[in-house]
């Protein structure tokens, strides 16, 4: 307890900073819809018709001009992207950092278990997680609700699950990779939560790359997939928590017979 | 039961040497010296015992707790003190202190602060603004503030000016005298003479020599000042010779009886006859040679 409470200590500027950000972005989003709203028919028109850019971002099968197919598109990449770099930054660092900080000397020489180290800071990774998603919710609804939109609130909590689940996955995906680094792990996070990110695109772009949905959570955060099932796809949802608990296993077992440097 | 013991402890980085059959036994109660060069081994015996890094081969017990088993149980007991004191950013003294006595489930306040007072230490001060010497007290009252059974202290005085090192090992014989073991590794020579009852001496991985600190500044040779002009020839056991018209001085490994009938057929002016320091000892493990 003492080491989960000493971590969301260490990273409560960070997870404050992120918060804000995300959820200042998603309110302005909302609040601009209206506006946006009257000059849909055009803009709709002209985004469903860039091409593989349209299909990129999934404006071929979203409409633009309704409150979901915006919000799917603008809200959903601020808190697609933002989360996920906030995720993969607090998991890749959670252990590297002791080592590269050179106070994994301190932590490791007091008498807690490396196994109950890995717990603690893996708890609090994944606490922060949930804070930071519970905030942004809770202002992005808000939002709604005070500009008094019509809502298919459905559908936006589902979206809201998904890029919360793809936060975990990366989280613990990252976390997992983090036993095995000292430094740069901050580099090594942004890096991989964009090419999961492109890797989405690429896919969206040409039905070659469809096999990549397997590999990126991006997939499973698809609005329009999300408006059309009207659920999330439970395989590639678990196939994600598959690779999580795999990064996670192999993290904990290299973690707890490494030599510290 | 012995406070440290290593049975054939070998550790390599790869290909690295780190520590090659190193056998160690402090017994409890100990005030013990581990000497050697940058480099040596000394902090890589070190993290092996506090299972930071794992032995290649060999074993070790701290405390009679086998160091591959449940290491909690040993670093329970132990009090460390890391040659270079690194602490998270943007934590109070007091905080760390906290945290650290937090981590092993403990309220150790009363004894922090006392420790503080003496090694005059502000509590209130955050360990990123603190000099080297001041972020060292603050690792030296980590290491005390829970009363360990033994203390693993890797070159603690490094950074602390002379009256806190006075005071520091004032609180560390105290510490003895109450039961507990000391394990100080330095290169400082006089602080293991001054302090210790025994010492190992370690070089380039491997221990040279282990015994009381007497018995190793001993090791049979004498140094020996003479003053006046003097011949030696003919006298056996003589090491590191300089002489001058003035006088001589050498390392003497013969008989006391021999030196003194050498010496009366001269007309000798001064004479002294003393045990060499461990300072000169060293020199000759360091080197590769005997003492």
């Amino acid at each position: 307890m003492t080491l989960y409470l000493h971590e969301l200590r260490q990273n409560r500027i960070s997870l404050a900073v992120w918060t804000a950000a995300i959820a200042l972005f998603m309110v302005a989003c909302v609040v601009i819809y209206p506006e946006m709203e009257t000059d849909m028919e055009e803009m709709g028109e002209m985004f469903a018709s860039m091409g593989s850019f349209t299909a990129a971002f999934g404006m071929d099968r979203l409409n633009f001009g309704t409150l979901m197919g915006y919000y799917a598109i603008e809200c959903g990449n601020v808190i697609g992207i933002g989360g996920a770099f906030f995720a993969a930054l607090t998991g890749i660092a959670a252990l590297a950092k002791e080592e590269k900080d050179h106070t994994a000397e301190f932590l490791l020489t007091h008498p807690v278990s490396r196994t109950k180290i890995i717990s603690a800071k893996l708890a609090a990774v994944m606490t922060q997680v949930i804070v930071l998603n519970a905030v942004v919710l809770a202002a992005s609804a808000g939002s709604i609700v005070l500009m008094d939109l019509d809502a298919e609130w459905k559908n936006i909590l589902l979206m809201h699950l998904a890029y919360f689940l793809l936060q975990i996955e990366l989280a613990g995906v990252c976390f997992g990779l983090s036993a095995f680094i000292r430094g740069g792990s901050l580099g090594a996070g942004l890096g991989f939560a964009l090419v999961l990110y492109f890797m989405n695109l690429i896919k969206n772009i040409t039905d070659e790359a469809e096999f990549l949905k397997y590999v990126t959570p991006f997939a499973y955060c698809d609005g329009a997939d999300i408006v059309d099932a009207g659920s999330l796809d439970g395989m590639l949802v678990g196939l994600g928590m598959g690779y999580m608990t795999v990064a996670l296993a192999i993290g904990f077992w290299w973690y707890r017979r490494k030599d510290i440097a | 039961m012995k406070a440290i013991e290593t049975k054939g402890l070998t550790k390599f980085y790869g290909k690295a040497r780190g520590i090659i059959d190193v056998n160690l036994e402090v017994a409890e109660g100990e005030f013990f010296g581990f000497i050697g060069p940058n480099g040596a081994g000394k902090s890589t015996t070190i993290r092996t015992l506090l299972g930071l890094i794992n032995a290649t081969e060999g074993s070790a017990n701290v405390l009679g707790l086998d160091i591959n088993g449940d290491k909690t149980k040993p670093l329970a007991k132990v009090g460390y003190l890391p040659s270079e004191a690194v602490f998270y950013r943007g934590m109070k003294v007091r905080e760390v202190l906290k945290f650290s006595a937090g981590l092993r489930g403990l309220d150790c306040r009363k004894e922090a602060e006392a420790l503080c007072e003496r090694l005059e230490l502000d509590m209130s001060r955050k360990v990123d603004e603190l000099s080297f010497g001041n972020r060292k007290k603050v690792a030296i009252v980590c290491a005390m503030q829970h009363k360990p059974d033994l203390y693993i202290l890797d070159e603690p005085t490094s950074g602390l000016d002379p009256l806190m090192q006075r005071e520091f090992f004032e609180i560390l014989k105290e510490k003895n005298e109450e039961g507990a073991t000391v394990f100080l590794s330095s290169h400082v020579l006089s602080e293991i003479q001054k302090n210790c009852s025994r010492a190992a001496i370690i070089r380039e991985g491997r221990i040279v020599a282990e015994g009381s600190v007497e018995e190793l500044a001993a090791s049979a040779a004498k140094r020996v000042v003479i003053g006046g002009k003097v011949d030696l020839a003919g006298l056996e056991g003589i090491r590191d010779l300089s002489a001058t018209d003035e006088g001589a001085t050498f390392l003497y490994t013969g008989k006391a009886d021999k030196l003194i009938k050498h010496l009366a057929a001269f007309d000798v002016a001064d004479l002294s006859i003393a045990e060499p320091d461990l300072e000169e000892i060293f020199m000759h493990y360091y080197q590769g040679g005997e003492a």
